[in-house]
């Protein structure tokens, strides 16, 4: 490298002694620990701002309690809500606000992109020998989404206690694999939501209905909605597959038309596929963005 | 166009056995932009193209320094995107260090340093120092590689008193030596500057490039600069090229470029008694006398005069009450080049 020549860098130290080899001062940054740094630099750069970060956690605690409220509310009213008593409508609401709650710290954000475009600066990271997405959801991870995050995991523990959840060391590791490939899939889908910012400047609010429409729809029992949305909601935007098919395996309960019960396992399976539709989607339009077709 | 020559003195000549490829290669570079125009009286927008480069062809050795001048929307910061690869060409072609740029852009991005003026690059909620943390490890720099050069860059932009300072509570000027700081952290061998010291004070600016200077002495690095600053590219640069309209309207070595165009920089002096004409040394000339014998123009090339010695020089006949300076606008220059078709 360049600096080598330097007589500065090289005096206190030759590179070429083996015992230097193993110096970790040496060694070039692995992948994993430049992410990490990125992530991290983001988050102490949150921290600094205390107040706000607490007011902001408390905020998504309220917001996820009044959505459950509204469901409390309709269930007080009728004894079930497509099929499921109050505890298991908990387990769906749980684990689909969970799952909800990662994604959109990881990824939130990139809804966003058209601020970027527009102010010029994803110029400054398209110089930068990083991958774009990732600088992205780094520069944007949003801790505040921890509130929703908490509150999504204890009604999740605390719903399946009470809806009598049987454990088998399949239905645990389900259990625990349903939020990750739920917020995986939520990932993928506000990619994709950020990818459309490339063709559609401002196009957040359409956008948002995806990724918004597609919480709602996750954190609601899939049996309540007509057919032909419960299709789209299940085959094209899989919303349904992120809370409630695993819940009805985790409960061991019938699933509705077009909603059988081992498609609870097929949470991880979509989350792949619709990454790669969300990869391609991301690529064309950075390709777009740099004029280079596709 | 220009023919080799040394760039610094202390800058070690290429092996005659190497072949040296160019590190910058443009050839008949062209960029259209697709707009939308309102059509007045109709609700339809109509599809217009507009060309914001045509046909830029440029070749620039390594180690070589070159100031890439012109008017807002003569095209530079275009060329500038296609150069780093956030812009595909539409037409012409373009190779940087030998790459593709949009291709290899990520590659690419290891071996060039850029400055946005206009544009940070450093992570504004943070310490200055997390910054070359982060970038540092974006360009997979050994933690030995990283510190070493920051210590030279600390030393060299003087970043040391503001280092643990969060990035938005610096001032520009702290903010932009922290942003060449950053562009030039992972050693890269070709360096853009796209208006380095905007808003800049004289000390700051002057500290800027003293610093470049040695940087570019020290790395043999190659460096293409835009600015809107005549003294960067004099400081800076040993070549300068003129776009105009996207294209080239002059390239060549910076001092031919001063001798085509004379004496650009004038000297306003208000006097205490009037006076007619003073007699000046050297190419300086007086090119008006105004309210009476109070105020003179004089104009004189900064190349072969300094303004203390012409201010002497003018004191020794006369009492000066008051004095201001006009730096040459690179776009009266471009006009002037304009004037003398004959040199494009």
């Amino acid at each position: 490298m360049a600096e080598n020549s330097r007589p500065r860098s090289s005096a206190p130290s030759d590179p070429s002694t083996p015992s230097r080899r193993s110096d970790p001062s040496d060694r070039p940054v692995s992948t994993a620990r430049m992410v990490w740094t990125l992530y991290a630099s983001r988050i102490r750069s949150q921290a600094s701002f205390r107040t706000s970060f607490v007011s902001d956690s408390l905020g998504q605690v309220l917001i996820v309690g009044t959505e459950f409220l509204e469901l409390w509310v309709i269930l007080s009213q009728v004894s079930t809500l497509g099929g499921m008593t109050l505890p298991q409508v908990a387990v769906v609401y749980g684990l689909g606000a969970l799952a909800f709650g990662i994604g959109d710290m990881l990824f939130g954000e990139i809804d966003g992109l058209s601020s970027y475009i527009k102010s010029g600066r994803l110029e400054t990271l398209l110089i930068r020998p990083v991958p774009l997405l990732l600088q992205i959801s780094s520069l944007d991870l949003s801790l505040r989404r921890i509130g929703r995050i908490v509150v999504g995991l204890a009604m999740y523990v605390t719903a399946l206690g009470i809806a009598g959840f049987q454990p088998t060391p399949m239905l645990l590791m389900l259990a625990v694999l349903a939020p990750l490939a739920g917020a995986v899939l939520f990932g993928a889908l506000f990619t994709m939501a950020g990818a459309l910012q490339f063709w559609l400047v401002d196009g957040r609010e359409f956008a948002n209905a995806f990724t918004y429409g597609g919480n709602y729809v996750a954190t609601t029992p899939g049996a309540v909605f007509a057919l032909p949305m419960r299709a789209f909601f299940t085959f094209v935007i899989p919303a349904t597959l992120i809370a409630y098919a695993p819940t009805l395996v985790l409960l061991d309960l019938p699933g509705p038309a077009l909603i059988p019960s081992w498609a609870g396992w097929l949470g991880l399976p979509a989350a792949v596929l619709v990454w790669i539709v969300a990869g391609l989607l991301w690529r064309s339009g950075v390709r777009r963005y740099t004029g280079a077709g596709g | 166009m220009n023919t080799p020559q040394q760039i610094t003195p202390d800058q070690h000549a290429p092996e005659p056995s190497e072949p040296l490829e160019p590190a910058l290669e443009l050839s008949g570079l062209r960029r259209d932009y697709v707009v939308r125009a309102p059509v007045p009286g109709s609700r339809r927008r109509r599809r217009q193209v507009v060309r914001a480069v045509d046909d830029i062809s440029l070749s620039i050795r390594p180690g070589e320094a070159v100031g890439f001048v012109g008017a807002n929307g003569a095209g530079k910061s275009t060329t500038i995107k296609m150069m780093t690869g956030i812009l595909t060409p539409t037409g012409g072609s373009l190779r940087v260090l030998g790459r593709e740029p949009v291709a290899e852009r990520k590659q690419l991005a290891r071996e060039i340093g850029v400055v946005f003026g206009q544009r940070s690059q450093l992570w504004w909620d943070l310490p200055l120092r997390d910054s070359y943390t982060i970038l540092g490890a974006m360009h997979r720099l050994t933690d030995r590689q990283r510190d070493a050069r920051l210590e030279r860059l600390v030393d060299g932009l003087d970043l040391g008193a503001f280092l643990g300072r969060p990035v938005r509570q610096l001032s520009l000027g702290q903010r932009m030596r922290g942003e060449v700081a950053a562009a030039l952290l992972h050693s890269p061998q070709l360096v853009v500057l796209d208006e380095p010291t905007i808003g800049l004070d004289m000390v700051s600016k002057e500290g800027l490039r003293r610093f470049l200077r040695e940087d570019r002495a020290e790395r043999g690095t190659t460096l293409f600069l835009t600015t809107h600053d005549m003294n960067d590219v004099e400081r800076l640069c040993d070549r300068i090229v003129v776009v105009n309209s996207g294209t080239v309207a002059y390239d060549g070595p910076l001092d031919s470029f001063r001798a085509h165009l004379g004496a650009p920089r004038e000297l306003v002096v208000d006097l205490a008694e009037p006076a007619a004409a003073l007699s000046l040394p050297g190419s300086a000339e007086t090119a008006a006398v105004e309210a009476d014998g109070i105020r003179h123009r004089i104009r004189f090339s900064g190349a072969e005069l300094t303004v203390p010695a012409l201010l002497s020089a003018i004191g020794a006949q006369v009492e000066v009450r008051d004095l201001s300076l006009t730096e040459p606008a690179i776009e009266d220059l471009v006009r002037e080049i304009y004037g003398r078709s004959g040199l494009a």
